[in-house]
């Protein structure tokens, strides 16, 4: 099962996709800024990165941009996290190096669709 | 698989309710016409979490106006609207508002959906009014509803042909097109050609682009959204066109659908059998209330402190077994030591767990920028708040029960207090007045005191109106201090007409009640045309008191130290008896009743009062004096409620457990004063019968 970083600066949110990853088998790591999501990330690897866009100190969208100039994670699946459906969001992610997005409200059922795109 | 989102729904609760305080200060440092990018943002992000949180728990209302408010924070983020006073208030409305959502979603109580349709109104009002055209985001997430496999039509044969030709880069977006053929399989039955043509001989290969492309064939009863759903990550990574199987085909199909591996097709079938079992599982485990226990923010530094305390216990505790087990006169030191030790420990194991139920007073000071705000506004004052003492930390229920009385001498500050603007000029003032907060501790207590520099307390005027009252004997002297003790009396305020902002039927009197009954108590002091000072004194917890220990019978009984006013050796000229009522006792030139705890407490034995001993103590300004048999000691006790271990008594505020393993009822004066009160009716209608 993957080791997966899960990056939310909202403490229930982080809860509740943690939570659904354990349950589904899957070891967990979390952060509540990009900043802090970038130092463990370069402390370990992880196998899938899922992060919020909104956040103080580093945002999702720059923590993606970062990730994605390590040697480490220059293929590893980053997914965003996002209320934002809008589509130049999704482009912005994308020009960062995203995987891909999943659409808040959280649901732990699309959380583990997405999860299954990208981890096997 | 289901999973109960609702034990996270009061982590939830608590970080909404922050981040509406967060929103609500970073309104309140807001100026019109100067918007501050850095703090709109910051509020943005705090309505957007919730926004977040709320549509996962199904929170409609809260989702449907933390929508609007976001759209009207984007528009003054990116500078497409202005910041005006006006805006910022409704902002502000909208943070209350959402407050009481919230709340009333954590209580299970109902909140008034009319505020709410109404500050969602005025937000889109405001919205439209700097730009009429913003239907989009209404419908922004109407797309993300529609996530699962409606609507659309299948290919004529029943299956699709997808091409599929990613750019190079591909795999820098940590994509895999074998992910996404396998996500493909999980559909139905596929068949999948590999064109390598743009393969570049070996020395030239750079295997991190992407350079084959794919054909793949998919066939039975597929929506096409399926499919665009498996590529939705990358299409725009990649050129792809998804046509329906020509008719001609569909027998090809269908025979290569007998041919399927079956392994394969079972696999797939087991999966979309447990997809469509989750549902109902997870609504169901989605419809249950969210409990509404009240819970604590701890810092992480004080549990780590507790679980070096409870390590070093355990050392103590397993040296003492070891020096118990082969123990000898000779050790007899080593063993003082050890007890010493342990009472170290616990001491400061109690104090650390104590320390764990207190939070800073920021809590409570949280609510009056805000107030302050709004009062500057109705009243036209200028005041400029100060607030100091943040991190002075106290119990997290008297903390609760002080925000109140806070609350009321600050709103009383501001409407008595502080003069008007053209008025602190003409008496040479500066035009903002000050009110200044500070906190901090003083022994065993908090203090928290409010300053302002206003037009202070008359004297005299209270004064009179004592006099008037008749609480002031003719020809006394008064010291400033207990004249301004009378602004405390129920009916005397100096001024005449209650006004919106005060005067709404809580007087002072009830503040001192309030303060009185968390154990602590106010002082009151002022300089005519200066200004005035009050100053709260609160005891650290609720938990623990400050007791004298006295005996009556047979039974150790704790009295609050803060109650007592003196201990004393009656004697028997000062003890007087009314017909028909109990004893009398005269104390600093006043008789106060005797209570002879033996009678009340149905212990044997009575008689002579003289050169017995009494405790005077006090309450609400009334004092009597307790007959005992003998005074203990004082000590430390941690107070058990009566009323949660057995029932409420009249008279006792609850017990603790003594040293010795013995449990003392601690008395409650109020309540005693109350039982005294009675039993004296009773006497003195059995006198009059």
């Amino acid at each position: 099962m993957a080791n997966i970083l899960a990056v939310d600066d909202s403490a229930s949110m982080r809860q509740m996709v943690s939570h659904t990853l354990k349950q589904n088998g899957h070891s967990v790591v979390d952060a509540p800024d990009g900043k802090a999501a970038l130092d463990k990330a370069k402390q370990q690897k992880f196998d899938a990165v899922i992060t919020d866009v909104n956040m103080p100190n580093m945002d999702g969208i720059t923590l993606i941009k970062e990730l994605r100039k390590l040697p480490n994670y220059k293929f590893t699946p980053l997914l965003l996290l996002t209320t934002e459906s809008a589509p130049e969001k999704k482009q912005e992610g994308k020009a960062a190096g995203a995987t891909g997005w999943l659409v808040k409200p959280f649901d732990p059922e699309k959380l583990m669709g997405a999860v299954r795109k990208v981890v096997r | 698989m289901s999973i109960d989102m609702n034990q996270f729904l009061q982590t939830f609760f608590e970080e909404s309710f922050e981040g509406l305080d967060d929103m609500e200060n970073g309104l309140l440092n807001m100026t019109a016409g100067e918007p501050d990018v850095e703090q709109l943002n910051d509020i943005f992000r705090a309505a957007h979490s919730i926004k977040g949180g709320a549509g996962t728990f199904g929170l409609t209302s809260v989702t449907d106006l933390t929508h609007k408010l976001e759209t009207l924070l984007d528009r003054l983020r990116e500078g497409e609207s202005e910041v005006t006073t006006d805006g910022i208030n409704l902002l502000l409305e909208s943070v209350d508002c959402l407050r009481s959502l919230l709340q009333a979603e954590r209580d299970g109580s109902e909140a008034d959906p009319e505020q709410a349709a109404d500050i969602t109104t005025r937000l889109a009002a405001m919205v439209d009014g700097d730009n009429g055209d913003d239907s989009a985001g209404a419908h922004e997430d109407a797309g993300s509803a529609d996530e699962g496999n409606g609507g659309g039509g299948s290919g004529p044969g029943g299956g699709w042909r997808i091409s599929f030709t990613p750019e190079p880069h591909l795999f820098m977006t940590g994509n895999d097109p074998l992910r996404l053929l396998e996500e493909l399989s999980e559909l139905g039955e596929i068949q999948v050609r590999c064109d390598s043509s743009s393969l570049p001989a070996l020395p030239d290969l750079d295997p991190e682009q992407c350079v084959l492309s794919w054909t793949i064939e998919l066939y039975g009863d597929v929506q096409r959204e399926a499919i665009e759903e498996v590529f939705e990550w990358v299409e725009d990574d990649c050129s792809l066109t998804i046509a329906p199987l020509e008719p001609v085909s569909g027998n090809t199909a269908a025979t290569e659908l007998e041919t399927a591996p079956e392994s394969q097709a079972a696999g797939a079938g087991e999966v979309a059998d447990e997809t469509q079992q989750q549902k109902p599982a997870q609504q169901s485990g989605g419809g249950g209330n969210a409990s509404t226990s009240s819970s604590i923010r701890v810092d992480t530094g004080k549990i780590d402190n507790l679980i070096d305390m409870v390590g070093e216990l355990v050392i103590t505790q397993s040296m003492l077994n070891e020096l118990g087990e082969n123990f000898t006169m000779d050790r007899l030191e080593k063993l003082q030591d050890g007890l010493a030790q342990l009472e170290r420990n616990t001491r400061e194991l109690q104090e650390n767990v104590m320390r764990i139920r207190m939070v800073p007073i920021s809590f409570a000071y949280s609510r009056l920028p805000r107030m302050v705000h709004d009062l500057m506004r109705q009243l036209g004052k200028k005041v400029d708040l100060q607030l100091n003492g943040e991190e002075t930390e106290l119990d997290k229920t008297v903390m609760e029960k002080i925000i109140d009385p806070l609350v009321h001498l600050v709103r009383n500050a501001m409407d008595h207090g502080i003069e008007p603007p053209e008025k602190r000029v003409e008496l040479g003032k500066p035009e903002t007045g000050t009110l200044e907060m500070n906190a901090y501790h003083k022994g065993g207590y908090i203090v928290i005191e409010i300053n302002d520099d206003g037009g202070g307390i008359s004297r005299d005027r209270l004064l009179n109106k004592a006099r008037d009252a008749g609480l002031v004997e003719n020809g006394a002297e008064l010291s400033d201090e207990q004249v301004f003790d009378f602004i405390f009396h129920p009916g005397l305020s100096t001024h005449d007409e209650a006004t919106d902002v005060s005067g709404r039927g809580v007087g002072m009197d009830v503040v001192k009640r309030n303060i009185k009954a968390l154990g602590g108590n106010i002082t009151v002091n002022s300089t005519p045309g200066k200004g005035t000072r009050f100053a709260i004194h609160l005891p650290l917890t609720l938990s623990i008191l400050d007791g004298q220990l006295f005996r009556v019978g047979d039974q150790v009984y704790v009295v609050p130290l803060i109650s007592i006013m003196e201990s004393l050796q009656m004697q028997g000229g000062k003890i007087k008896r009314m017909a028909g009522t109990s004893e009398l006792y005269e104390w600093r030139d006043d008789y106060i009743p005797i209570i002879r705890l033996r009678e009340l407490f149905n212990e044997a034995g009575g008689g002579d009062l003289e050169n017995e001993l009494m405790v005077v103590v006090e309450e609400d300004d009334r004092y009597v004096g307790l007959h005992v048999d003998e005074l203990l000691g004082q000590q430390q006790v941690v107070i058990k409620s009566l009323k949660s271990n057995y029932r409420p008594v009249t008279g006792f505020a609850g017990a603790t457990i003594l040293g010795n393993g013995t449990v003392a009822l601690i008395l409650d004066i109020a309540g005693l004063l109350e039982l005294a009160q009675a039993r004296d009716e009773v006497l003195t209608n059995g006198a009059n019968n």
